[in-house]
C-alpha cells in the first residue's frame, strides 16, 4: 500500500474516534509530536515535585506534611505513567531523561517560579494543578491510546490535589491579618504564570493545525485558558481574595470573563531558561540522577547475581 | 511541509529551547516490565501499565507504589515486556476473518416464538 493510503486509513480512524495503539501504522510526524508532548508532560510532573518538595519539611502540621507528601508522590507516579506512554513510541527512558538534563527537552515553565511561603503550596494546588486539570481532562480523549489511558489514571488522582490547595488557602483566608496577606500575596504571584501555562495565544499561529486534526489536542490554548479564568474567577469569591487583574470583568454578552493581557516577554524568557529558578531546577534533577547512579548500578548487579545463582541451581 | 507550528499547552517547540549540555549516560538501564493488577478478588488481572525494574521483586514493589496507591489492587502480576508476544495489527483483518461470517454463534440469530421464556 502506498503511504498515502496508510495516511488516509490513519486519518479515517482518527475521524471515527478509533484510538491509535503503539503497533499501528502512524505518520512519523504524529509519532514525533506525541513523543515530544508526552515526554514534556512527564518532565513537568517530575520537575513539578521540586517547588512543592521545598515545603515538605516545613509544612505547618503533621497533617499538612502527610498530605503534601502524598501529593508529591502522586506527581512522581504521573511522571512514570507518562514516561511509559512515551516509551511505547520508541524513545527510551534514558534518552528522555538525558534530553531533560541537557536542556533539549522542556517542561512546564510554571515550575521555574519559587515557592516563597506556605501559602504558595495552596496557590499551586488550586491554580497550577487546576490549570493542569483543564488540559488533562481534555487529554483523556486524546487519540493516542497509551497517552489517553495514562490521563484517565492521572485525572482520578488530580482532584485531591486541587482541593487540598484550595483548602490551604481557605484556612489562611479565614486566619489572622498576616495570614490573609500571605494568602493574597501568593495568589498575586501565581495568577499570571498559571495563565501562561496554557501557552501562546491562538492568533500567534496561522498554520494548518495538525494537532487538532489528529485529535492529539481537542481544545485550543485560548479555549482552555478562558475555561480556567471563568472557573477561578468564581471560586475566588469564596476565599474573599482578589485576582491581580484590573481588567477582569464578567462579559454578559460573551458569557465569559474578560481578562487582561499576559506578559508574553516574560513567558518566552522563562521558556528560554531565564526564569527565576530554571538553573536550580535542572541542577537538582541532574544531581538526583548522578547521586542515584550507584543505586541503579547496585540493583543491576544484585539482579544479575540472583539470576546467575538461579541458573547454577538449575544446572 | 511544516505542519506543527502551533504551540499547545504542554508542548513547547524544540526550536524555542535553551542550552544544550550533554549529561552523563549510565549503562544500567533496567528492563521494562508489564504490570497486571487484580482490583478485587473474583476479577481477572488487567493490564495497568509498565515500569522499569532490575528484577521481578523490584518490579512488584514498584508496581505497588506506582499503580496501587489508592488500594486499586489485591494482587499484582509482572512480566518482562520482552516476553510478551502480540498479534500484528497489520494482519488483524485476516486473523479475525474466521469469526466474521458466523452469525449463528450469537443467540440473536435464532428466531423463537414469543411464548418461549428464559432462553
Ligand atoms: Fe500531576
Ligand atoms: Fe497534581
Amino acid at each position: 500500500m502506498p503511504v498515502q493510503d496508510f495516511e488516509q486509513l490513519f486519518q479515517d480512524k482518527i475521524d471515527n474516534e478509533v484510538k491509535i495503539e503503539p503497533k499501528d501504522w502512524m505518520p512519523e510526524a504524529y509519532r514525533k509530536t506525541n513523543i515530544r508532548q508526552i515526554s514534556q508532560h512527564a518532565h513537568s510532573e517530575i520537575v513539578g515535585m521540586l517547588p512543592e518538595g521545598n515545603w515538605i519539611s516545613r509544612a505547618p502540621s503533621l497533617k499538612r506534611k502527610a498530605i503534601l507528601l502524598a501529593k508529591v508522590q502522586d506527581e512522581a507516579g504521573h511522571g512514570l505513567y507518562l514516561y511509559s506512554a512515551a516509551e511505547t513510541l520508541g524513545m527510551s527512558r534514558e534518552e528522555m531523561i538525558n534530553d531533560l538534563h541537557s536542556g533539549k527537552a522542556k517542561y512546564s515553565s510554571i515550575f521555574n517560579y519559587p515557592t516563597l511561603t506556605w501559602a504558595d503550596i495552596g496557590a499551586i494546588g488550586w491554580l497550577v494543578d487546576g490549570a493542569a486539570i483543564m488540559n488533562q481532562v481534555m487529554l483523556t480523549r486524546t487519540s493516542y491510546g497509551p497517552y489517553a489511558r495514562a490521563m484517565v489514571r492521572i485525572c482520578k488522582e488530580e482532584s485531591f490535589h486541587q482541593r487540598q490547595g484550595f483548602e490551604i488557602l481557605l484556612v489562611l483566608s479565614r486566619g489572622t491579618a498576616a495570614q490573609k496577606i500571605m494568602c493574597q500575596d501568593a495568589i498575586n504571584r501565581w495568577w499570571w504564570p498559571a495563565l501562561m501555562m496554557f501557552g501562546p495565544k491562538d492568533s500567534e499561529s496561522t498554520n494548518s493545525d495538525q494537532s487538532m486534526k489528529w485529535k492529539i489536542k481537542r481544545k485550543t490554548n485560548d479555549e482552555l485558558r478562558q475555561n480556567f479564568v471563568d472557573m477561578i474567577a468564581e471560586q475566588i469569591k469564596t476565599l474573599g481574595m482578589k485576582l491581580p487583574d484590573d481588567q477582569l470583568k464578567w462579559n454578559a454578552e460573551r458569557k465569559h470573563y474578560d481578562f487582561g493581557e499576559i506578559n508574553w516577554d516574560e513567558f518566552w524568557q522563562v521558556v528560554k531558561g531565564n526564569g527565576p529558578c530554571n538553573k536550580q531546577r535542572l541542577e537538582a534533577r541532574r544531581k538526583a540522577w548522578e547521586n542515584g547512579e550507584w543505586v541503579r548500578e547496585a540493583a543491576a548487579a544484585y539482579a544479575q547475581k540472583r539470576a546467575d545463582r538461579q541458573k547454577d541451581k538449575a544446572a | 511541509m511544516n505542519f506543527i507550528r502551533k504551540f499547545y499547552y504542554g508542548d513547547i517547540p524544540e526550536d524555542k529551547a535553551g542550552g544544550n549540555i550533554v549529561s552523563s549516560s549510565s549503562k544500567t538501564d533496567w528492563p521494562l516490565w508489564e504490570v497486571f493488577i487484580r482490583s478485587k478478588q473474583g476479577l481477572d488481572h488487567k493490564h495497568a501499565g509498565s515500569l522499569h525494574a532490575a528484577d521481578a521483586q523490584m518490579a512488584i514493589e514498584n508496581a505497588r507504589d506506582v499503580y496501587t496507591r489508592r488500594m486499586e489492587g489485591v494482587s499484582i502480576w509482572v512480566v518482562e515486556s520482552k516476553y510478551i508476544h502480540a498479534s500484528s495489527p497489520d494482519e488483524a483483518a485476516s486473523l479475525y476473518e474466521p469469526a466474521n461470517d458466523k452469525v449463528y454463534r450469537h443467540p440473536t440469530f435464532y428466531d423463537l416464538p414469543d411464548e418461549v421464556n428464559h432462553m
